[in-house]
Formats: C-alpha cells, sequence, structure tokens
C-alpha cells in the first residue's frame, strides 16, 4: 500500500535535508539506507508497510527540537514512534517523511514514592515503570497486554488500556503531566504532580492524539499503592451469553473488578495451548475476574462473586489457589493474541467497544459474520468495560483473503457504532480505522477534529493523514454517519 | 425564570446563540448561577440553560448516565442513591440549584477526587454547542472510546469558554458499603505526614484545619472495620453533613470575607510559608487559603514547590484569578478558544483575559 501526505514535498532536497539531520544529530542517529529503514516501515499492524524518507533516533529533547524544527521549516512531516507496537498502523512511517523514533528515550528521571509519582522518559517501557516503582510498594496501574514492549510515550498517545482498567482507568487517568514539543520546537508544560492544572485540560487532548498535535518528550504518571491482595477467580460458562450475563450481575452488585475479562473457546483453547494456564479447554466462554483491596475486603468479595457467577449459570467456579496459578490465569490471557497466531498464519485484532448490554446480539452477529466470511474469529474481551478485540485468523498468502478480512472487520466495527459504541476503544484510529471514522462521527465534528489540529500544528505536518480523516476522504468512501444508533438511512442494508 | 420540568431546549438555544454570533453579543452561560463567584468577571447577555434539563437516559448496569445540562446535581445525585450508586468526584454545588452543566464545565471536585478522581475523568461524552452555532457530540456513553481527540474532556474545566454543554454522559459507580469519618488532634506537618504514609488505607478524603485531621473510610465493612482498628483515633458523628459543608464551603472556615485562595501542590509539600489562615484537603494536595497576601507573592509560594493558585472567591476578579499559563501555553490557548468559538462570545474573559 501507497500511502503518502497530502503534502507537495515534490521539491524536497532529499540529501540535503539528510545531511541537514547529520548537522543536527550524531551519524549513528540518522538513518537512511533503504535495508536500515526496513525494521521501521510497520507497527504491530504489519498489513500496512511503507518506508520512510529518514530516520531519526535522537536523545535530547533539544536534538528532538531542532529536528522538529527543521522540519517544520522545510514542511517536511513527521510520525513519532515509540516501540512500534501499536495495532492501528498509528507510527507508519510515511515514504516523504521523518520517522521520529523515542526509542532512546530510555530514562526514569525521578520516582518520588512520597507524592507517589513517577517522571519518566517517552521511551520507557510500561512495565518499567512499575518495575522502578516496586520497591516502594507501588506501580503504574494500566498494563496493556503488550506492557514488556510498549513506551509510555506511545500509552499517552494512544490512551492505552489494560485489563485493570475497569477500576484503576486508563491511561489518561492515570498521567498527571506531559512535556511536549510542537512541531514549531515550542516546548509545553502540560500539568504535573500537583493536580488539576490551571487552562483548557491539554493533558486530555494530548492524550489519544496518537502523535497528531505534539511530540511527548516527558511523561509524569500516577503511581498506585500496591493493593494488599489479589485473587483471581476463574469461571467456565457453556454459553457465551451467560458469561455476558454474569459480567452484569457483578457489576449490578455494586462490585467493581480490578480485572473482568471474557475469552471465548477459540482463545481459551489457544491460549491454552501456549501457556498451559490451566483453562477448562471445552467451556464455551471463561470470566476471570479479579477482585484486589484490603484483605478483609477481597476475602468478602470472592465469596460474593462466587455466588453471583455460580447463579449466572457458571459450569465451575475456580479462585486461584496461590499467587503462581493467578498470575498462569493472567498469562493466559495476557497472551492471547500471540496464542492465536499461533494457530493461524495471520491473524487480524480489531477492537471495537459497546454498551454491555448488547453484547450477546453482538456476538451472535459476528459469529455469522464469520460464516459468511468464512474466516475463523476468537474473541477476547475486556468485558468489564465493553471493549471487544475478536480477532480475525487469516492467511495473508492466500488470495484476496486479507481484502475479505479487512472488509469483515469494517463490519465488525460498523456494528459497534450501530449499537451505540465506538469503533476504537484502546488501539486507536491511526491509519487503519480511518474510513470508520466517517461512520462514527459526522462532518461537523470531524471538521472541529481539524479545528484542533490546525491550533496546533497548521501545517499539519505531524502525523498527516493520519486519526482524522479529511472531509474529502469521507465523501469518497461514501460513507454513512450512524447515530445514536440509528443508521441516517435505515432503509439500506448495512451487515 | 427557570423551568421545573424536563424539557429540551436545544434547538431554542442553538437560536439563540445563532442571533448572538450574527450580533456579536456575548453570552454570560450560566446554570443554576451558584458558582458565579467563580473565574473572572465576564460582561454578557444573560443564557440561561437551567430550562434545557432531565435525565436522558441512566443504566445501572452500565456505570453510565446522560442527562441535560440544566438538570439540578441534586436531582441526578437523588436518581443514583435509589439505585446505590454516586458521581465518585462528589461535584461541589455551592447553592442549591447547581446543574451537571454548571459541575462540568466548572470541573470542580469536592473531598473525594485525589482518590477517586476528578470531575473530567468521569466524562465519558458530551453534546455541545459551539461558538460556530453548531451542535456537535464527542465521546459516547461508553467506558472506553478513543476515536478522535478527547474533545469531552477538553470541555470539562473550560468554563463555557469552548461551547455550551447541552447533555453530558458520566461514568457512575457503586456507593461504598459504608463509610466512616475518624479525627486526630496533630500539627499541619504531622497530619501531611499521616495523608501521605496512610495512603493506602481505604481512605475518600482527608482533611486538616485548626489543628485536627479528618480521615473518611469507605469500603466494605470489613476493610473499613480493619482499617479503623489500624489507625486509630475517634469517629465523629454527622459525617455525611461535615463532607458536604467542607465540599460545599460551608463549613465554618469558609465564614469570611477574606479572599480565598486554592492552591494545589504535590501532597507532601510541606506546611508552606505565606499568611492566613489554612485548610487542608484532598490530602495536602488542594489547600486552602484565606489571605491577603499579594497574588505575586502566593503565585510564587506554589509555583516553587510544584504548584499552582487560584483566586478562588473574592479578591480582585478583574485581573488574573488562575495562575498565569507559559507564552507558549496562553498562544495555543487563544488558538483553540478561536478554533470553538471564533467571535469570542461565549463567557468571554471568564477564564483569563483575553478568552
Ligand atoms: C501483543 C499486543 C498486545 C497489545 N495489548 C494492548 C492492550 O492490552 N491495551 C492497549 O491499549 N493496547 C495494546 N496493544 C497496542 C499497543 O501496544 C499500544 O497502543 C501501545 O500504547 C503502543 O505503544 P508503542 O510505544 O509501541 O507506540 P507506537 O506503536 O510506536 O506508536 C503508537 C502511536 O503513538 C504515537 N507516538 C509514539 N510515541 C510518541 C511520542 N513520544 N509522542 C507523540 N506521539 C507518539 C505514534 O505516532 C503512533 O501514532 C497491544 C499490542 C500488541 C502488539
Amino acid at each position: 500500500m501507497q500511502i503518502s501526505s497530502t503534502h507537495d514535498t515534490s521539491s524536497l532536497d532529499k540529501p540535503a535535508l539528510i545531511s541537514a539531520l547529520h548537522r543536527l544529530l550524531p551519524g549513528d542517529s540518522v538513518l537512511f539506507e533503504r535495508e536500515d529503514l526496513r525494521p521501521y516501515e510497520c507497527d504491530g499492524l504489519s498489513a500496512y508497510r511503507e518506508v520512510p524518507l529518514a530516520v531519526c533516533l535522537p536523545q535530547t529533547v533539544e536534538q528532538v527540537r531542532e529536528v522538529l524544527r527543521l522540519c517544520h521549516e522545510r514542511n517536511v512531516p513527521v510520525v513519532a514512534r515509540g516501540a512500534g507496537t501499536g495495532l492501528s498502523g498509528g507510527a507508519l512511517p510515511l515514504s516523504n517523511g521523518v520517522l521520529l523514533s523515542l526509542a532512546r528515550f530510555m530514562s526514569i528521571l525521578e520516582i518520588d514514592p512520597v507524592n507517589r509519582v513517577a517522571r519518566v522518559q517517552p521511551g520507557v517501557r510500561n512495565l518499567a515503570i512499575s518495575q522502578a516503582a516496586a520497591p516502594y510498594g507501588l506501580y503504574y496501574a494500566p498494563d496493556p497486554s503488550s506492557q514488556i514492549a510498549c513506551t509510555i510515550g506511545g500509552n499517552v498517545a494512544e490512551n492505552s488500556g489494560g485489563v485493570h482498567c475497569l477500576k484503576y482507568g486508563l491511561t489518561v487517568h492515570n498521567v498527571l503531566g506531559l512535556k511536549v514539543l510542537t512541531i514549531a520546537g515550542e516546548l509545553l508544560e502540560i500539568g504535573g504532580a500537583a493536580l488539576d492544572a490551571p487552562g483548557y485540560d491539554l493533558l486530555a487532548l494530548m492524550t489519544g492524539s496518537e502523535g497528531l498535535l505534539g511530540v511527548i518528550v516527558e511523561v509524569t504518571v500516577k503511581l498506585l499503592p500496591k493493593p494488599e491482595r489479589a485473587q483471581v477467580v476463574l469461571a467456565a460458562f457453556d454459553d457465551v451469553v451467560k458469561a455476558g450475563e454474569a459480567v452484569g450481575r457483578i457489576i449490578g452488585a455494586g462490585i467493581i473488578p480490578g480485572g473482568l475479562e471474557m475469552m471465548d473457546n477459540l482463545a481459551i483453547r489457544a491460549a491454552e495451548d501456549f501457556i498451559h494456564a490451566g483453562y477448562p479447554v471445552d467451556a464455551a466462554a471463561i470470566l476471570l475476574c479479579e477482585l484486589d483491596g484490603a484483605n478483609e475486603e477481597v476475602s468478602e468479595q470472592i465469596l460474593r462473586v462466587r455466588q453471583l457467577l455460580q447463579e449466572a449459570g457458571a459450569t465451575e467456579v475456580r479462585t486461584a489457589r496461590d499467587e503462581q496459578e493467578r498470575a498462569r490465569f493472567w498469562a493466559g490471557r495476557k497472551a492471547a493474541f500471540p496464542a492465536v497466531g499461533r494457530i493461524s498464519p495471520d491473524y487480524y485484532c480489531m477492537d471495537g467497544t459497546i454498551p454491555r448490554k448488547r453484547l450477546p446480539e453482538v456476538l451472535s452477529r459476528i459469529a455469522e459474520l464469520s460464516r459468511e466470511y468464512d474466516l475463523p474469529v476468537a474473541n477476547v474481551f475486556h468485558a468489564g468495560d465493553g471493549n471487544l478485540h475478536p480477532l480475525i485468523l487469516y492467511d495473508a498468502n492466500k488470495p484476496g483473503e486479507l481484502e475479505r478480512t479487512e472488509e469483515f472487520g469494517g463490519k465488525i466495527l460498523d456494528l459497534c457504532v450501530a449499537v451505540g459504541g465506538a469503533i476504537t476503544g484502546e488501539h486507536g484510529v491511526g491509519m487503519e480505522k480511518i474510513n470508520q471514522m466517517c461512520h462514527q462521527f459526522a462532518p461537523p465534528e470531524l471538521a472541529q477534529f481539524h479545528s484542533v489540529k490546525h491550533a496546533f500544528d497548521p501545517q499539519g505536518l505531524l502525523n498527516p493523514g493520519k486519526a482524522v480523516p479529511t472531509l474529502h476522504r469521507c465523501a469518497e468512501f461514501g460513507a454513512m454517519h450512524v447515530h445514536g444508533g440509528k443508521l441516517s438511512h435505515p432503509g439500506l442494508e448495512r451487515f | 425564570m427557570a423551568a421545573t420540568m424536563d424539557a429540551d431546549i436545544g434547538a431554542a438555544l442553538q437560536n439563540t446563540l445563532l442571533e448572538a454570533i450574527a450580533q456579536r453579543t456575548p453570552l454570560r452561560i450560566a446554570g443554576g448561577d451558584s458558582k458565579s463567584f467563580y473565574g473572572r468577571v465576564t460582561q454578557g447577555e444573560h443564557l440561561s440553560v437551567a430550562g434545557h434539563r432531565g435525565v436522558v437516559s441512566y443504566e445501572p448496569t452500565e456505570l453510565v448516565i446522560t442527562a441535560r445540562a440544566g438538570t439540578p446535581l441534586a436531582d441526578i445525585e437523588a436518581l443514583l442513591a435509589e439505585h446505590g450508586q454516586a458521581l465518585p468526584f462528589e461535584p461541589p454545588h455551592f447553592g442549591a440549584g447547581s446543574t451537571l452543566g454548571g459541575a462540568i464545565a466548572s470541573g470542580l471536585s469536592g473531598p473525594r477526587r485525589p482518590y477517586a478522581g476528578s470531575a473530567r475523568d468521569f466524562v465519558l461524552g458530551v453534546t455541545v454547542l459551539t461558538g460556530k452555532g453548531e451542535i456537535l457530540r464527542f465521546g459516547g456513553q461508553v467506558m472506553k472510546n478513543v476515536a478522535g481527540f478527547d474533545i469531552s474532556r477538553l470541555l470539562a474545566g473550560s468554563l463555557g469558554t469552548l461551547g455550551i454543554l447541552l447533555d453530558i454522559s458520566l461514568k457512575v459507580l457503586p456507593r461504598p458499603e459504608t463509610e466512616k469519618t475518624l479525627v486526630f488532634e496533630c500539627s499541619d506537618a504531622e497530619a501531611i505526614q499521616c495523608f501521605n504514609t496512610w495512603s493506602s488505607q481505604p481512605l475518600s478524603a482527608a482533611l486538616f484545619g485548626n489543628g485536627r485531621l479528618y480521615l473518611r473510610l469507605s469500603g466494605s465493612v470489613a476493610a473499613v472495620h480493619a482499617a479503623r482498628g489500624r489507625l486509630g483515633g475517634e469517629t465523629i458523628a454527622d459525617a455525611t453533613t461535615f463532607w458536604a459543608e467542607v465540599r460545599d464551603h460551608r463549613h465554618s472556615f469558609f465564614d469570611d470575607d477574606v479572599p480565598l485562595w486554592r492552591l494545589s501542590l504535590p501532597p507532601a509539600t510541606p506546611p508552606l510559608d505565606l499568611p492566613g489562615a489554612w485548610l487542608l484537603d484532598w490530602g495536602g494536595a488542594q489547600r486552602w487559603l484565606k489571605t491577603s497576601a499579594s497574588a505575586e507573592a502566593i503565585r510564587e509560594t506554589a509555583a516553587k514547590a510544584g504548584g499552582h493558585a487560584t483566586l478562588f472567591r473574592g479578591g480582585d476578579r478583574h485581573s488574573e484569578v488562575f495562575h498565569p499559563l507559559s507564552p507558549s501555553a496562553a498562544a495555543l490557548h487563544k488558538r483553540l478558544k478561536a478554533e470553538f468559538d471564533p467571535q469570542a462570545i461565549l463567557n468571554p474573559g471568564r477564564m483569563y483575559r483575553g478568552f
């Protein structure tokens, strides 16, 4: 796929740009030979590939600023990149642009155990923060399954979630401060260790902005005291609908579990095969429900939850016997994507959200689509907060199968919008869901997004072409905007 | 006159706004007008959103409520309480008529904020009437949604300077099974230390004033009982009233005409050397100061400690009341304002001079 921004860079003098970059950065920090650029051609969504014009690997904020200024001056697009684990093509390079890697910003600048904050550079891995905070009995709550690899800068840019976000929130709820460089090289200090900064909530605006508004060069996160105890209950069901109902019962009973995850049979079998987590492979669905907090509270809640699960028709309810078993139960869930990757040549991970009560109809519609497209689907579900990850299994080497998969995926997202949900809960729009944005939003909302972008980056140089489609693109795509669960042309066949 | 019946007057508000845009008439937006003391003085024709009221949808097991901006906060809280739920950020009312729209537009949160999260944290989606006269929807009614920029949360706390909130979807949570408030006698420095060393206890509020430290414990009966055993202290009788008074500034500390400042600080910041009377809330992260000290001195002290200061109530409300922004941030704010309200007619100058 050829992706390039709308910027007219035909007049761009490539060798001149590269030598200008060389003047700003040490020799090993500028890559421009094709074989050196290859590793950067895609992120976690490997179906989309593009080789950038050059890759920069700066090491200081000052160097980042200089690179941005240069690109700004020469009208060269810039795509920021953390670890490249993104699943929506957000860090996909542009053939006429600079790929700005923040991978060398790996320092934890400060752990302040008394104020319970950590100040880190953007390239620090998510898990590394919790590891550095562990000696103080603290941790950073959002835990994407990719946490051993993904960076905090990428997490902020995507507003990433994890299996514990029903109770502890998404990245946006756990970041207190940012330092951001605008494309013009201006430094914005947003928030900090003190709460609720004056002015507009730029912290919220930057979080999830997918590298379109600024380059994050420092992050201050909130650290939480590790709960005294955490225990996980595994429940098996012979029917996914029953598992969905069980989720409603738990929350209806006033319990907010630390984590509440669902997997369907195909996902269970794949994970079990890979991790040997001890999952019941015959179950139609399992729920993992983690309860954490004060010792006494956890004991009480375990009893309540076990009872609720049984009432909901669970065929088996197991409490992890010890910390090892708890870790194993989670390891199976966290490895669900790679596990599915082992049973299929390729898989395509979707990320829609829905009001939880619509789960049964959404799952049965996905199953129908799966038969229609003749492509198997494994479902992994952040059940507590309605975030579905259907994984479509396909083989890219079979002609036409990728296209069929993408079409199928698009229908799943349309379905999410139609039931009142969203096309992405945590993976972002990136390049991947740019067309579905035309379904989620009407032209005036899209225009307002462009207005916001314009306030930060009037030339449109930061990650152009991603996250927010042009109105022109939507018109071409012929999208129909769906609002409040109603299609604008209800008579037309959509799914 | 404020209507008392549920009604959708979004279209009427839009017409009024379109006219104001055409005439370039500045508007002073109000819900219950309970927070007119807050922010800078703004000139403009009074535009009441109070008539746009009513709960649009509420599904307890989905943990989401959607209501029109003019809905009284008290009505929403009563409805949630019927289902054993609450607004976790404990919004200040500051008056009987205070509305949901005002609570979100001001972005203020009550005593539970450092433990549960802020007003904006619970915003899931909004419908907004921008200064361009358009009715736009951002976010939604689901817990997770990262499609497009997070404009819903940007609007929270923007004091009506970017748009008129029409309806708001919020995440709600179950009320804790039980709560207990403990009181201890100690110094301010000791209180600050306690706030922070006890951070792993099931706290939902922590306050210090007049030689007394108040801790509210929330959670299951067993957890609160166990924490009580660990911490000791005396319990206070009418804790619900006590915290509501702190939240709404009806506590005797606030009964004063001296300018009231709000300092937001890293919670463990030692007692600051500024003259006046202090009330430390949010486990030390939000400190109220009654003082006649100069704005410069207060802001400099707050900034040195890594925080910021707001002239919350009283004092000169024609000069800047919020902590000054850096030049680059101020320029960006102005550009954002212009992208939402190109004629600059929505609450002009309420937040900062110029926007
Ligand atoms: C196996 C697997 C499991 C996953 N599980 C989860 C999960 O549970 N939850 C979840 O939310 N996500 C998950 N993801 C997706 C992904 O890991 C997250 O989106 C992550 O936050 C991306 O971080 P990154 O450092 O790899 O960012 P990248 O992929 O490098 O970049 C992501 C986006 O952020 C921008 N960006 C990166 N750094 C900066 C910066 N410093 N300043 C400005 N913009 C920047 C990029 O331009 C791009 O748009 C998973 C991915 C994989 C492969």
